[in-house]
């Protein structure tokens, strides 16, 4: 395989996987106008969770599962601490990051743990199919099969009644109050399967590289902002199948543009600050396109 | 016209900043039974309570202890503001707080319609319910109905409160709840959206309360007028009582009923 076409490959799987963390991130930010931070300790949650299950002997797929169901309790607890006790959306992310660093240290007993010798999802799937271990082609046959799975789940979801009154609470709670809609359930329900994504993709990632570790989860907030931030950008989605395309293809951009800033020897540990200069570029960008044209602009927000 | 009570407001009484230098009595102890059907207009100068009588009906917070709301036979005093919204259909003075911007007109009536119902994984929509949403939307004669795919956040305030409207009403709640919601609008589209209400109150005979600032529209629509003065209703009439009367009429059995001067510039100017 030429180089340029394992590069396209290895960046198809990592938009896939990356794209869980995008579809996640869309869910709360884009869709519930929720700004959760709870993202980077969620992840490091989901791998370390499935990582311990392995090691212990738990089917790999069991052990995924186990991920999301983890994932999907750190959300609900975000979404509580937001609506319950009325604490901020983004310092109830940031607090569940900080609290869950030494949950996922508690719960891996250390700061990573090894899956070299153990049988992962990856393995089942290469010896089902008769291929390679550990070939690119097992991981974007597993990668492409969850994506798909969570594109076609939520696409019904989001066009169902629960879903259409998640998708209004971020767009007008009050009228969803008033029109009889529990706001507060949609929330937490919201942050709920958005880090049950999270948790999974940290499941996946933690397969695949052979080892979670507790440092994981650093940055992937902001990774999947600029997924979000590049998808929407490229494709100028309109409907929620067009908006859950644009998040993993996003993802699979951001994720081609870095590997390719590897290949150029960029060092690995530089990518998050060309990540957060990614970041700050794109959202500064219709600011200042404002500017130049004169045009009215909304004060800053703080949230 | 039934005699039978549809809302029944008992010593509802709300106080703000209880305790500081700030304390206002918003609501002092009002008594209040609305017949099935009734189309009550509700007046009075800023700062009379008017808002907050609705915000309590509508469940945006709680009456003082002691007091007791009571729509259709049930209790709602303590529910949380979306359970109010099974009883209550409520249009605001604005039309972005009734309406979603981001969402279609056909996403927004489908939240409406579900009013009081359980959401569940069915289909937000149909095509039996946009059907449904088209005959909602014809009688309003904007041409809303073939244009449901339209993100609401594009249509005029006056078409967007046009919708506001419609999703009150569509899943025909108990008692609507009407705060200054032609105030925001230009003349001409107040007129309509005015006319508008009008016609879903007669033909769904829902009963309604219309908070408003103008003297003349609370003479004009309704079949019963009350007005609120620091937190109390000073004045109520019947249809017979308020048939004929003109706006200085008005003014003269506030000031009678009250004590005090009338001086509300904004009432007096729209008058």
């Amino acid at each position: 395989m030429d180089v340029a076409g394992s590069i396209l490959f290895f960046s198809f799987y990592e938009g896939l996987v990356f794209g869980l963390v995008a579809i996640g991130v869309y869910l709360t930010l884009r869709v519930l106008a929720f700004p959760d931070l709870t993202v980077d300790g969620s992840y490091t949650l989901g791998g370390a969770v499935a990582a311990v299950l392995i090691v212990a002997g738990v089917n790999p797929f069991l052990a995924s599962l186990a991920a999301i169901g983890a994932g999907f309790c750190a959300g609900l607890l975000t979404g509580i601490l937001n609506t319950k006790l009325r604490i901020p959306a983004l310092l109830a992310g940031i607090l569940m990051m900080v609290g869950l660093y030494s949950i996922n240290l508690r719960i891996m007993s250390g700061a990573n743990v090894s899956l070299l010798r153990e049988v992962t999802s990856f393995d089942i799937i290469a010896d089902l199919f008769g291929m390679r271990a550990g070939s690119i082609g097992v991981s974007i046959i597993l990668a492409l099969a969850i994506a798909a799975a969570v594109f076609f789940v939520l696409n019904w979801f989001l066009r169902t009644e629960i879903g259409l009154s998640l998708r209004a609470t971020g767009d007008n709670e009050q009228m969803v109050r008033s029109l009889g809609g529990d706001t507060d359930k949609n929330v937490l329900l919201g942050c709920a399967i958005s880090n049950g994504l999270v948790g999974l993709a940290g499941a996946i990632v933690a397969q695949g590289q052979g080892f979670a570790d507790v440092g994981m989860g650093i940055g992937m907030i902001v990774m999947g902002l600029a997924s979000v931030i590049i998808g929407e950008a490229l494709f100028r989605p309109k409907g929620v199948a067009r908006l859950l395309v644009a998040a993993v293809g996003g993802a699979f951009a951001y994720r081609l543009f870095i590997t390719i800033a590897l290949r150029m020897g960029m060092a690995p540990g530089d990518l998050k600050l060309i990540t957060a200069v990614l970041v700050v570029i794109a959202l500064a960008i219709p600011y200042i396109r404002k500017k130049v044209r004169r045009e009215w602009i909304p004060p800053a927000v703080r949230w | 016209m039934s005699t039978e009570s549809l809302l029944t407001l008992e010593k509802i009484s709300k106080v703000f900043s209880r305790g500081t230098v700030d304390e206002v009595k918003a609501l002092d102890s009002i008594n209040l039974v609305v017949r099935a059907e009734d189309y009550i207009t509700v007046i009075g100068s800023n700062g009379a309570g008017k808002t907050t009588m609705l915000n309590v009906v509508g469940g945006v917070f709680p009456p003082e202890k002691g007091g007791k709301i009571i729509v259709d036979g049930a209790d709602i005093t303590n529910l949380s503001e979306y359970k109010h919204a099974t009883y209550v259909g409520r249009v605001y003075q604005d039309p972005n707080i009734g309406t979603a911007a981001k969402m279609t007109i056909e996403e927004n009536l489908a939240m409406a319609v579900l009013r009081g119902k359980s959401r569940g994984l069915r289909a937000a929509s149909n095509k039996k319910r946009r059907e449904e949403f088209r005959q909602a939307l014809a009688p309003l004669k904007l041409g809303l109905e073939d244009r449901l795919n339209t993100l609401v956040g594009t249509l005029s305030s006056g078409q967007r409160q046009a919708v506001a409207l419609v999703m009150s009403t569509i899943s025909r709640p108990a008692l609507l709840l009407l705060d200054e919601h032609s105030a925001n609008l230009d003349p001409r589209t107040a007129q309509i959206v005015l006319e508008l209400t009008e016609m879903i109150v007669k033909r769904e005979k829902i009963t309604t309360l219309m908070v408003t600032h103008n003297m003349e529209l609370a003479l004009r629509y309704g079949n019963r007028l009350i007005m609120m003065h620091e937190g109390r209703i000073v004045v109520d009439l019947n249809q017979e009582q308020r048939t004929g009367l003109t706006i200085n009429d008005l003014i003269t059995a506030f000031e009678r009923a009250s004590g005090s001067k009338f001086s509300d510039d904004e009432v007096l100017l729209k008058g």
